[in-house]
C-alpha cells in the first residue's frame, strides 16, 4: 500500500503523475513530496511509486492569519 | 509620491497593503485585491482535496505577487519544509514564515523563526518572516537574511490593533528593513496609525474577511494605509505638551 495524503491506497506502481491525475487534480495546481522528498515536475512521469510510500500532494488555498 | 517604492528582495512594490486570503469566499477574491489596491496576497499550503476542486490560483488576478505562509508549521524544520513546496508550486520565491507553537494566543516562535529564515534566505528565497516585536529577535532576523520584518499588531485574527505600537515603533525606529506590520488590526484608523508611525506597509485578512462590506472595507483600508504613509512622509506636525498656540496672527488687533 502506499499512504496518499494519510489514506492507504493501493497505488504501488503508478507514476506520480497517474496519483495526481487519479485525485482530479491538475499537475501544474500541486507540488508532491515522496517520503518527505519534493518530486520535481519534470519527473511526474519517471518516478513510481513504491509499496511503503508516503506520498503528500499540495496546493494553494486561501490564508492569511 | 511616484517614487515612493517598497523594496522587497529587490521587487519594487507601490502599494503598501498586503493582503490575505483566508476565511472568505474565492469569488471575492478578485473584487478584495482590486478594491485593496493589493499587490502582494498571502496564501496557506495544505494537502489538495478532493472536496475542493476549484484552485484559489484561478482567483488571483494577474500581475499580483504571490506570498505564500508556512501557517501549520510548529518549528522552523516544518516551516522549511512547506516553504520548499510552496516554491514547487511554481509561483516565486516569497515565503512568510509563520511558526506557532502557541494554539491559544497564536502568537509566533522568534527563536525558531530565526532559524528557518536564516536556512530559507541561503536557498534564495524571500523571505518575510512574521514575529513577536523584540528589538533583539529583529536584529537576528536581518542577520539571518529576511526581506522585511512582520511584527504583530496583537493575536491573529482578534481585531484588537496595535497593542504592540511601542515596541514596533523601537522596531521602526531601529531596524534597516522594511517593517510591515501584521495581525491584529481590525480598523482603518489602526492602519492608517501603523503607517503614520513609519510601518513599510500592513497586512490584513480578517478586519476584510469579518466586515460586513468586504470589497467597501478593502477600499477604506487602502485609504488609510494612503493617508498615513503620505502624513509620515510629510512629517507629522509638533505636539504641545502644555498649553495652546493660535494659528493667526490677527485676534491680538481688538486690544
Amino acid at each position: 500500500m502506499v499512504k496518499v495524503n494519510g489514506i492507504e491506497t493501493a497505488a504501488a506502481g503508478k507514476s506520480i503523475r497517474m496519483l495526481v491525475e487519479d485525485g482530479g487534480y491538475r499537475c501544474d495546481h500541486v507540488a508532491v513530496e515522496r517520503n518527505e522528498e519534493i518530486v520535481p515536475k519534470t519527473q511526474y512521469d519517471t518516478t513510481i511509486a513504491q509499496e511503503g510510500d508516503v506520498i503528500e500532494i499540495v496546493q494553494f488555498m486561501g490564508g492569511g492569519q | 509620491m511616484q517614487d515612493d517604492v517598497l523594496l522587497l528582495g529587490g521587487h519594487e512594490f507601490h502599494s503598501r497593503f498586503i493582503l490575505g486570503s483566508g476565511k472568505y469566499s474565492l469569488r471575492l477574491i478578485k473584487a478584495a485585491v482590486e478594491y485593496a489596491g493589493a499587490e502582494l496576497i498571502t496564501l496557506a499550503v495544505r494537502r489538495a482535496n478532493t472536496k475542493e476542486q476549484e484552485s484559489i490560483l484561478d482567483f488571483i488576478p494577474e500581475g499580483v505577487t504571490l506570498l505564500p505562509n508556512t501557517s501549520g508549521a510548529r518549528n522552523a524544520q516544518e516551516a522549511v519544509r512547506i516553504a520548499r513546496l510552496a516554491r514547487e508550486l511554481g509561483c516565486g520565491d516569497f515565503v512568510k514564515v509563520e511558526i506557532m507553537r502557541d494554539t491559544r494566543y497564536l502568537l509566533p516562535d522568534n527563536a525558531e523563526t530565526v532559524r528557518a529564515t536564516e536556512i530559507l534566505a541561503k536557498e534564495g528565497f524571500v523571505v518575510m518572516p512574521y514575529m513577536y516585536p523584540d528589538l533583539n529577535t529583529a536584529r537576528d532576523l536581518v542577520n539571518a537574511g529576511a526581506a522585511s520584518v512582520m511584527p504583530l499588531a496583537s493575536p491573529i485574527g482578534s481585531n484588537k490593533g496595535l497593542a504592540t505600537k511601542d515596541f514596533i515603533q523601537i522596531l521602526i525606529d531601529e531596524i534597516d528593513l522594511p517593517i510591515i506590520v501584521d495581525a491584529g488590526i481590525g480598523r482603518p484608523s489602526q492602519a492608517c496609525e501603523a503607517m503614520e508611525m513609519g510601518a513599510a506597509a500592513v497586512m490584513c485578512n480578517t478586519a476584510l474577511a469579518t466586515a460586513g462590506d468586504l470589497p467597501m472595507m478593502a477600499d477604506a483600508f487602502r485609504k488609510a494605509v494612503d493617508a498615513g504613509r503620505k502624513a509620515y512622509l510629510s512629517g507629522l506636525g509638533r505636539v504641545l505638551m502644555r498649553g495652546g498656540e493660535p494659528s493667526d496672527t490677527l485676534t491680538g488687533f481688538l486690544r
